[in-house]
């Protein structure tokens, strides 16, 4: 596939200059994606909508930013293109729930 | 621009509902088979479960059983609970609304209950059927809004457009309401920056600090599995989402469940209970939140979700807006308004107009989906909270 393709079908959406995490607006991954008004990264990982994925390499302890805001810390080392989730990154408030069955977003929903 | 139902107090109703209200669990069932044949006919049950006193849900119930969308109440008491049936019936008679009191353990039971309290609904049903509307100025409306259900879509597509809507309510003269501190922990200071005054920007950010700490203590936030299925990972990311319902108005107020937005503008609800921590968690579902929305005269309340609520509410309309389209394209059925399209390149502000013409629609008498499908959720718990400051209402 072409790369200019991948953007027009682009998935993968920044919404503020300074996130170091984008977000899917439909499932993609792994392989290269298209980012939403151009460019294109290359994901680790299979991610469903409204699910996020690291724009670089993020350091462990680092602030993960969304909406141009902190949303929480990373807690360990997150290579570029990877889901970004309850896996890797924590609240700085109180911590989350989920169920473990249900946590990592179905591949088909 | 609409019209409404004249009450005795000069708000104006766009439902004209019959209340049947439950004084404790006890009396439920007999509640709801007072409603049933009706149930079609603006009969609708709402009530509190407990047995024990709490000063707030006697607030809630006189306010719930005032609201402009009710014109006529009836309670139904099983005569032993703590509930002050006295005050509540005093209060709805004092405004002129038909009232009674059916206790059922002085009414022989279940069966003598039901029978005497579908008679009264028999008569009072044509009545309010016949009542005429007035014109009524946009000014006149309060609208909420809530959030449940929520996902990564939500902050991007239902949250930003009912905020949009909320914008063009504000600035067309009706009161708005944006809720749920315990999520917006992580925004209380972009927030507080919206406030009209420097006293007010403390209220604010001081009622999203009560809440963490509030959420703490009780070991969770305001936060669902579901909500971390859909790839939302932390209360704070979730907060930015939902904080974005609110719009980009000024911020005029702080208001408590049961206090009612004095002018035009848009107001927080500060729903977590004062003091230490007691009764459980501040609102247990949705539907609680809707219930205080309506506490402070909300007519009706914008409802975003993304996984996909199903519900409604109880004596105000609900309009829902679906931010996922995966979900829109599951659950059309329940869904007023689809938001997700904005994700295959719909224009926010499109969505956001297709929302407040809606709200225009649903004052005007148009049914929302959950009202065409008969959902009539309703709950109250209990609470407890002190007056807000002087700094809380403009001017």
């Amino acid at each position: 596939m072409a790369e200019d393709d991948l953007v027009a079908g682009s998935r993968l959406l920044r919404l503020d200059p300074a996130d170091n995490v984008l977000v899917a607006t439909g499932a993609v991954g792994p392989g290269p994606a298209g980012l939403h008004g151009g460019g294109t990264l290359r994901l680790l990982d299979a991610v469903t909508l409204g699910h996020k994925v690291a724009a670089r390499d993020i350091s462990a302890g680092e602030k993960i930013l969304k909406y141009g805001v902190p949303i929480g810390s990373a807690v360990c080392n997150i290579a570029a293109g990877s889901h970004v989730h309850l896996h890797n990154m924590k609240s700085d408030y109180t911590p989350t729930h989920a169920l473990a069955e249900t946590a990592k977003g179905h591949p088909d929903a | 621009m609409l019209d409404g139902f004249l009450r005795s107090d000069g708000r104006k109703g766009i439902r004209n509902h019959l209340a049947v209200v439950y004084l404790v669990e006890c009396a439920h069932f007999v509640a709801s088979e007072i409603v049933l044949p009706y149930r079609d006919l603006g009969a609708q049950v709402i009530g509190f479960p407990g047995c024990y006193p709490n000063e707030y849900a006697q607030r809630m119930l006189e306010r719930l059983c005032t609201h402009p969308n009710v014109g006529a109440v009836l309670l139904v008491s099983l005569g032993c609970e703590s509930f002050n049936r006295f005050r509540l019936e005093k209060t709805v008679a004092a405004t002129g609304r038909p009232v009674e009191t059916i206790v059922i353990q002085r009414s022989g039971g279940t069966r003598a209950a039901i029978a005497q309290g579908r008679d009264w609904l028999a008569a009072r049903l044509p009545e309010l059927a016949a009542a005429r509307r007035v014109p009524m100025a946009l000014s006149e409306l309060v609208v909420g809004t809530v959030c449940g259900g929520s996902d990564g879509t939500s902050g991007i597509t239902g949250n930003p457009a009912a905020g949009i809507a909320f914008d063009r309510l504000v600035a067309a003269g009706a009161r708005c309401i944006f809720e749920e501190t315990g999520e917006l922990i992580g925004c209380e200071r972009i927030m507080a920056a919206r406030a009209t005054t420097p006293e007010l920007a403390a209220e604010l950010t001081a009622s999203v600090e009560k809440a963490a700490a509030y959420y703490a203590t009780l070991g969770y936030g305001s936060f669902a599995a579901g909500n971390a299925e859909g790839g939302l990972s932390t209360i704070e990311e979730k907060s930015m989402g939902a904080y974005a319902k609110s719009g980009s108005s000024p911020i005029s107020g702080l208001l408590k469940p049961g206090d009612i937005p004095p002018k035009t503008g848009l107001y927080l609800l500060d729903v977590v209970p004062d003091g230490e921590v007691r009764f459980g968690f501040p609102n247990i579902s949705d539907n609680a939140e809707i219930v205080e929305m309506m506490a402070c005269g909300a007519h009706l309340t914008f409802f975003v979700t993304a996984r996909g609520s199903v519900v409604g509410s109880a004596l105000a309309p609900v309009i829902k807006i679906c931010a996922n389209p995966d979900t829109y394209a599951r659950m059309a059925g329940d869904m007023d308004v689809n938001a997700g399209r904005i994700l295959s390149g719909t224009p926010l502000e499109e969505v956001g107009a297709e929302i407040f013409d809606l709200a225009i629609a649903v004052a005007r008498g148009r049914k929302t989906a959950s009202e065409a499908l008969g959902h009539a959720e309703f709950i109250l718990t209990y609470k407890s909270f002190e007056p807000i400051g002087p700094a809380c209402l403009p001017a």
